[in-house]
């Protein structure tokens, strides 16, 4: 009889003797997500001194890229990572708005509705890689063909083309966003307005976009955040060339491009360090990007 | 009617037609996408595409062995990384809804989730590479690993928020540890999300192509070493896409076929079970 008594007492004694292990497991689990975010960000910072140190903040002003004779300029992969980024954003946002109003307001159920909002999310799931291939390709003899009836010279690669390239990857992020937002819009308000005799037109100009416009803004900062970071798409497509671009039909290269393409190339310190500086901008930038967006999207949904 | 109605009832039905018009203009690039690599990849794909290895430029044929089983290891020792670091995270954010670890914690999983593929690439490279002096496949499945994080994270949070909570209480009252309530009944009942949150992020990171080139780096021979540089489909695409040899981009397409067709099918699977478990991701 003790002795069953003892045993039980032991086994409660371990089951919560595993409680507390499990519990603490969790609190462990947690932090390593904080600590794994503060480390990707003190890897990058150490990595990135030796060029902080012999570079300075001009670094990213300087005009010419030539790691031959050890001078370093980033402007060039600034300037090409803009440039293709916002081209994208402004061909994305006619489409992602105009899906986001038809799934989230126009028809938001039914079969065809739902077609439109898979190959929505399947688009967002095609490997980037792929994107890139098709666009060597495929997109690339086209662009060419439209720049000799410009009569520019016909690079096909460049940074207009994987704007393109670009455009068609990041809709996703905005338009399923912008769908949930609108979706949001509360019904009183629409049917308010349809009552005092506004056309559809009118109830979507008026009370439907002014309401979810930070949720739109949101969305669209996110496919930024998308944009800026992609790489293997705009890497195959984009000609690779560290000169400044001249026009937007003219190669270049981005900040992620030229990462992909060197790294794995360079041979000295300050050379790596540069690359791995560019990598801390480019992270330092999504993340900002990030955090905004998610928070116009939290302060929107609570309200 | 009223002329002014009239304009005004017409307006709206031409920006409605062209809304709709300009929505499903989104179809035509995926279309055109999948179409035009099925043309070209289906007739590569037979039997010695699957089960050889690349030939050398100049030879004709040969086959892809090499990246297939290089990125079935990858992805299989990045989920057997990443799972249970993501489920028990998960736990722990669906336990705690607020809270200050919480609160940062989900934080950094946000952040995680924006980081760009090929800044993931640098720092695996600095952690893993570099210490061990060699490209290796264990360094790729990691970088690899912390992208799936944020999307199980995600799913298996979301999922065990809508499991009643009447169902832990239960568990509790008959007097069960905590840590068996939560893993013989609360994560029992999510297994059908958690799962699909895992494809989900299997079929992400199958495709990616920057983490793993400065990490598993590719390889032209056979290598199940995962201390050893190994190919994969996407670094295998990427490579002989841009090569300039027929040759080459004839096993891309096939490889880009396979590779497609994979991920869509994985995200395919994902949506039918989530329609059914309406978990949202």
């Amino acid at each position: 009889m003790e002795f069953s008594i003892k045993k039980r007492a032991r086994h409660s004694y371990q089951q919560i003797k595993a409680e507390n292990f499990f519990r603490r497991a969790l609190i462990i689990i947690a932090l390593v997500m904080v600590v794994l975010v503060l480390g990707i960000f003190l890897t990058l910072i150490i990595e990135s001194i030796p060029s902080l140190k012999s570079l300075g903040i001009k670094y990213l002003w300087g005009k010419t890229w030539d790691p031959v004779n050890n001078v370093y300029g980033a402007y060039p992969f600034l300037v090409g990572t803009l440039l293709t980024s916002f081209l994208a954003l402004i061909i994305s946002i006619p489409f992602s708005f105009a899906i986001a109003i038809y799934l989230g307001e126009y028809n938001p159920k039914g079969w065809l509705s739902n077609f439109l909002k898979n190959t929505v999310e399947l688009i967002a799931a095609v490997p980037s890689v792929i994107y890139g291939f098709w666009g060597v390709m495929v997109l690339v003899p086209i662009v060419r063909e439209i720049e000799i009836k410009m009569e520019i010279l016909p690079y096909g690669i460049g940074i207009f083309t994987s704007a393109l390239i670009l455009a068609v990857m990041i809709i996703p992020y905005a338009a399923s966003l912008g769908r949930e937002m609108i979706k949001m819009v509360p019904s009183p308000l629409k049917e308010g307005a349809y009552s005092l005799g506004a056309t559809r037109y009118e109830v979507i100009k008026n009370i439907i976009l002014p309401y979810s416009k930070s949720g739109l803004l949101a969305g669209v900062l996110l496919s930024l955040g998308r944009a800026l970071g992609e790489t293997m798409a705009v890497t195959m497509v984009i000609g690779n060339t560290s000169l400044m671009p001249t026009s937007i039909f003219s190669p270049g290269n981005t900040m992620a491009s030229v990462i992909a393409n060197e790294f794995t190339e360079a041979d000295h310190t300050v050379y790596l360090s540069a690359l791995i500086e560019l990598g801390l901008v480019l992270f330092l930038v999504t993340v900002v990007i990030n955090i905004i967006g998610k928070s116009i999207i939290k302060r929107f949904t609570k309200e | 009617m009223n002329p002014k109605v009239k304009y005004r009832v017409g307006k709206s039905k031409m920006v409605q037609a062209f809304i709709v018009m300009l929505a499903f203009l989104i179809t035509l690039p995926l279309l055109a996408i999948i179409l035009y690599i099925f043309k070209e990849g289906i007739t590569k794909i037979n039997w010695t595409f699957l089960t050889h290895l690349p030939k050398p430029v100049g030879e004709s044929g040969g086959g892809i062995a090499n990246a297939l089983i290089g990125s079935i290891i990858l992805v299989f020792v990045a989920a057997v990384i990443a799972i249970p670091i993501a489920i028990l995270c998960g736990i722990y954010l669906s336990e705690h809804k607020h809270g200050k670890l919480a609160y940062w914690s989900r934080l950094c999983v946000d952040v995680l989730q924006g980081v760009p593929s090929i800044v993931t690439g640098i720092v695996v490279y600095f952690w893993i590479v570099k210490p061990l002096g060699t490209f290796s496949a264990l360094s790729g499945s990691i970088a690899l690993a912390i992208m799936m994080l944020p999307i199980m994270i995600r799913s298996t949070e979301e999922t065990l928020k809508m499991i009643p909570f009447s169902l832990q209480e239960a568990g509790l009252a008959l007097g069960l540890p905590y840590h068996k309530v939560i893993l013989r009944i609360v994560l029992p009942c999510g297994v059908s999300g958690i799962l699909s949150g895992v494809m989900l992020s299997i079929a992400r990171v199958a495709g990616e192509t920057a983490p793993l080139l400065f990490t598993a780096f590719g390889n032209p021979f056979l290598n199940t070493n995962i201390r050893k540089p190994m190919q994969s489909l996407p670094l295998l695409i990427y490579n002989y896409a841009t090569s300039p040899y027929d040759d080459w981009h004839d096993l891309a397409w096939g490889a880009a076929l396979i590779l497609l067709f994979t991920v869509l099918l994985l995200n395919i699977i994902t949506k039918i079970t989530t329609r059914k478990w309406n978990i949202q991701l």
